[in-house]
């Protein structure tokens, strides 16, 4: 798993006094958290914009995730841009846009539609039409044929049940 | 007839496209900057607080920007090779201290060396946003207009500086002429 | 010194499935009853050693023994027992060694349960499988082997990553692998119909159960994988669509696919080519996906240490193994065929458009997990796929199929007329659309058309599944256990659908911050911490909260989620706490610390997500049912088929 990075102060390296203020120092120390219900709290629309926009974008730490699920630090300070720039009044796509003006396509979790991926978002509806012709020709030619039993069938493989 | 050959003539393109992608580095990502212009920041300086810089004392002549952290082994790694580079003195190393601690990273280029001509704090990672950073060290080439020649992500070794930073360096000088 | 003996074993096992490939196929081709002989004993060792090898590195884990390179990565002297035995399985070299153990376990059993099929034919299949143990053990000896020494050896070991110190590591893998590399055997089969140049319903009827018995497992291993996604990695997915996983469910469908292929080629003697190509192609997927995930050439969370040169070898091996099975068909598949026909709309019809989508659906997967690897290996760039994509693609197929599904279980063969089901299937209809309504307006006060839509279908399958084994039983007809296993998988795929649609449709959550004493609501309930507390467990210390959440005044219950921190790998894990509920689960994980006492939280409210592991469990129980019919444990009765092959020479 891809960890994100860690800071090795001094204060970190040495063990000072239970683990618990060891760990809890750790984490003060940067304070990255998953968001609280500080953000936009008086501003609905804000918000649910904010939820909407942190799904779209990738957490380049911890790859698969978005940076709404990663508790990375690069993803925190992605969360940060996302914040600042909702709360400057730029529109959704201007927000997306300054990413991957910095960062590629990769960057937006959700393969963005262009030429490049024209395959991808037909393949679904391109499958089954593929599928469906071949099947439908091969039902065509087979409602033709007579439908007596294949020779090779074994005589107590003709019973009445459906499985 | 034919038609039985379309599995393993699939199957055949598919192996192809596995046997080039071996080899293919998964992890970096294609910078979005090449060619473009630098991003423009002005930070305190790590070792003087009272301090500006930023990429305007750069303006005119070509530079390479070195994203490090004191936090960040794989800088640990590249540290001599960047103050190796710096003593050929082919071009000025400018460091953006990238997510880190500023006692810290002065303890650092104290005890390691510094072979920044001068290094920007950015505590917050804004400027590494701007330029595209997601993880460190990663070394930028920047020519005399400020445009963004070249990125390299992952430690700096002696090899590539000459295969990758080096040709591109000659060649923006030369174009100046 | 027990490592080198395991180690040797190993050796000794690559020896004896050489042997039993070679006299396996050879003796088959050339009818010698003693080659077969001397390739039946071959498995018997195979196996012995194989698992020999296996309890050697068991040892090695369960003394300590940190001289061993894999054992010094992955366990630790703080390691609880339990976690010391699963954690021979918990990387690269060990899980491969896992394979090679459950291969050779099928062989074993395929060469146990053969008394009703010709001598011949069952030695083409184990001389098959034992070329696919060839190939896994010189895999394990020459590029991946745990038994390697570390000099000097470790004080300590590096401990298991604590993602997989959880009950869940010691059945999922195995559960998994039983699936995965149990296609192996309808895919052997394959192979040594297409080797013998005869393909019929009697071949049909031995593959059947073993092709049921593979998917089973393989079913409850994913959805094993999916339920310790979901408790254990803190955020209340339970389908990341990420590779790895990706590359388990591929083979599922395509399974699946074969399932009803094979009820086709049984019982009419149609789809020969389908079924064959179904056959190479789930354990291929199986294959792939094992490439996949150790080469490095996806990306996931769940990969293997990558590895070009490991990736270079299973590519080579898969190129083999699918290429020559493919070729194979290529060449033998033409001579196949049947005069037969099917009316269009019948039983053959319906099955081959499930196919069909399933396969599409096979196909969508493939490439969205594929196609970032394939822009970057052209050079035009870096995208991601994930669950936007997956979300989307995945239902264009699926909610069709359902909807066939419900209908298609009753078609009979040649020609479907229905008759009086007729009338059974519409009432389904009726009940369905009604209680799909009923829940999703007056339980969960929504009106989202596509909610409504997916829970009617699901309950429409639900119910029409039910409606054959109940007429059979009110008529007096027999009922075969491969009806019930069919209704019974049906229906467990109709509970599955029911949890998918209604947890991610109706499901709440927050991440907010509390301080010991402060409470808030969701979705109905109250949830308040109490107080935090450290607490110590062998190889962690760890932050525990104590929530307790109520409903209308009324204590519901009190969780406890913590924050772990394990002492060797200095890494940090939230451990959620979960109340489980039939009808709903609720979820506390916890975040960071935020200063002040105060935590951040995540909490969640997921009605029915217990519906989508029942489902899956259900679905499995109807494989195994169908599995047992009486059917396939006939003894092979003296059939004119079986006289002509003796004489007829095979390829």
């Amino acid at each position: 798993m891809r960890k994100p990075p860690r800071r090795k102060s001094l204060l970190a390296q040495s063990l000072c006094g239970s683990l618990l203020a060891l760990t809890l120092t750790l984490f003060m120390q940067f304070a990255h958290a998953i968001d609280t219900e500080a953000v936009f709290p008086d501003n609905p629309e804000l918000r649910q914009r904010y939820d909407y926009l942190i799904h779209q974008l990738r957490c380049l730490q911890c790859r698969s995730e978005t940076i709404a699920d990663s508790n990375a630090t690069l993803a925190a300070d992605f969360r940060r841009q996302v914040r600042e720039s909702l709360a400057a009044g730029k529109s959704n796509e201007e927000i997306l846009k300054f990413m991957t003006d910095r960062y590629g396509d990769y960057v937006l979790y959700n393969p963005p539609f262009k030429p490049l991926t024209w395959l991808l978002w037909s393949a679904p509806v391109l499958l089954i039409l593929i599928g469906g012709t071949c099947a439908g020709i091969v039902v065509v030619r087979r409602s033709h044929l007579p439908d007596n039993d294949s020779p090779d069938l074994n005589p107590d493989e003709l019973d009445q049940g459906a499985s | 007839m034919l038609r039985y050959l379309i599995p393993i003539g699939l199957f055949a393109a598919l192996v192809g496209f596995f046997f080039v992608s071996l080899h293919r580095d998964k992890e970096t990502l294609p910078s979005a900057l090449i060619g473009k212009t630098a991003p423009a920041f002005h930070l305190s300086s790590v070792q003087d607080p009272t301090k500006q810089v930023g990429t305007s004392d750069f303006a005119g002549h070509p530079y390479v920007l070195n994203i490090w952290g004191s936090w960040c082994i794989g800088c640990r790694e590249e540290h001599a090779v960047l103050l190796q580079i710096a003593k050929r003195n082919e071009v000025p190393l400018f460091g953006l201290n990238w997510k880190d601690e500023r006692d810290a990273a002065q303890q650092w280029l104290q005890q390691l060396g510094n072979p920044y001509t001068e290094s920007a704090f950015d505590p917050e990672g804004r400027a590494g946003i701007d330029w595209g950073a997601y993880g460190a060290p990663e070394t930028f080439l920047v020519d005399a207009n400020g445009t963004i020649l070249h990125k390299h992500v992952a430690p700096m070794t002696m090899e590539i500086w000459e295969r990758e930073f080096l040709p591109r360096l000659r060649q923006a000088g030369a174009q100046r002429q | 010194m027990i490592v080198e003996l395991g180690h040797f074993a190993l050796i000794l096992a690559l020896c004896l499935t050489l042997a039993q490939a070679f006299f396996g196929l050879a003796g088959a081709h050339y009818r010698r009853p003693h080659w077969i002989a001397v390739a039946n004993r071959a498995v018997a060792g195979q196996f012995v050693f194989t698992l020999f090898s296996f309890a050697c590195l068991a040892y090695a884990f369960n003394q300590n023994d940190f001289s061993v390179l894999y054992v010094a990565q992955n366990s630790n002297s703080a390691l609880p027992a339990f976690y010391r035995f699963a954690a021979v399985w918990g990387a690269h070299e060990g899980s491969l060694l896992l394979w090679l153990l459950v291969l050779s376990m099928w062989t074993v059993a395929v060469a146990a349960f053969s008394n009703n099929m010709p001598q011949v034919m069952t030695s083409r299949v184990l001389g098959v499988l034992g070329l696919i143990s060839v190939g896994f053990a010189l895999f394990i000896l020459m590029t991946s082997s745990p038994f390697e020494r570390l000099w000097p050896a470790a004080v300590d070991g590096r401990d298991l990553n604590p993602v997989l110190q959880d009950p869940a590591l010691a059945i999922h893998p195995p559960m998994l692998y039983t699936g995965y590399v149990g296609f192996s055997v309808p895919f052997a089969f394959a192979i040594a119909a297409m080797l013998e140049g005869k393909l019929d319903s009697s071949w049909a009827r031995w593959v059947r159960p073993w092709t049921n018995v593979a998917w089973l497992f393989l079913t409850v291993g994913i959805a094993l994988g999916s339920w310790w996604a979901y408790y254990e990695l803190g955020w209340g997915g339970w389908w990341f669509w990420d590779s790895v996983e990706n590359a388990s469910f591929m083979p599922w469908l395509m399974g699946t696919a074969l399932i009803h292929s094979l009820a086709v080629t049984e019982k009419r003697g149609l789809f020969k080519s389908w079924t064959l190509l179904l056959s190479i192609g789930a354990f291929s997927l199986s294959l792939l996906g094992t490439f996949l995930v150790r080469s490095g050439v996806i990306e996931s969370v769940h990969a293997f240490a990558s590895d070009p040169g490991r990736g270079l070898f299973i590519l080579v091996f898969l190129s083999i193994a699918i290429g020559g099975a493919l070729s194979l068909y290529a060449w033998r598949a033409p001579h196949f065929k049947s005069d037969a026909g099917f009316a269009l709309i019948s039983r053959e019809s319906f099955i081959l458009m499930n196919n069909v989508l399933l396969l599409a659906a096979t196909g969508l997967i493939l490439i969205g997990t594929l196609y970032p690897v394939f822009l970057d290996a052209l050079h035009l760039g870096k995208i991601s796929v994930g669950p936007p994509y997956f979300n989307v693609a995945f239902l264009i197929p699926m909610l069709p199929l359902v909807v066939m599904l419900a209908i298609g279980m009753h078609a009979a063969w040649k020609r479907a007329s229905f008759g009086r089901l007729k009338h059974q299937i519409i009432a389904a209809l009726g009940i369905a659309i009604v209680v799909g309504v009923l829940i999703t307006t007056a339980i969960y006060g929504s009106h989202s058309v596509l909610t409504t839509l997916g829970i009617s279908a699901a309950l429409w399958v639900l119910f029409s599944a039910l409606i054959e084994p109940v007429q059979r039983l009110r008529n007096g007809h027999s009922l075969p256990a491969s009806i019930i296993g069919m209704s019974v998988a049906h229906f467990g795929l109709g509970l599955f659908i029911i949890g998918v649609t209604t947890v991610e449709s109706y499901k709440h959550e927050t991440d907010l911050s509390l301080r010991p004493g402060q409470s808030t609501q969701l979705a109905g309930y109250d949830f308040k911490m109490n107080s935090l507390r450290n607490v110590t467990g062998p190889n962690y210390d760890a932050l525990e909260a104590e929530v307790v959440i109520s409903r209308d005044g009324k204590q519901v219950t009190v969780l406890h989620p913590q924050k772990r921190n394990y002492r060797v790998q200095k890494s940090a894990m939230t451990e959620a706490g979960i109340d489980a509920g039939w009808d709903r689960d609720l979820f506390v994980a916890m975040g960071e610390p935020l200063g002040d006492g105060a935590w951040s939280l995540r909490l969640q409210y997921k009605p029915l997500v217990r519906f989508i592991w029942l489902g899956a469990i259900v679905m499995a129980l109807g494989g195994l049912i169908g599995a047992c019919d009486r059917r396939y444990r006939q003894r092979a009765t003296a059939t004119a088929s079986d006289a002509a092959s003796a004489t007829v020479k095979p390829a």
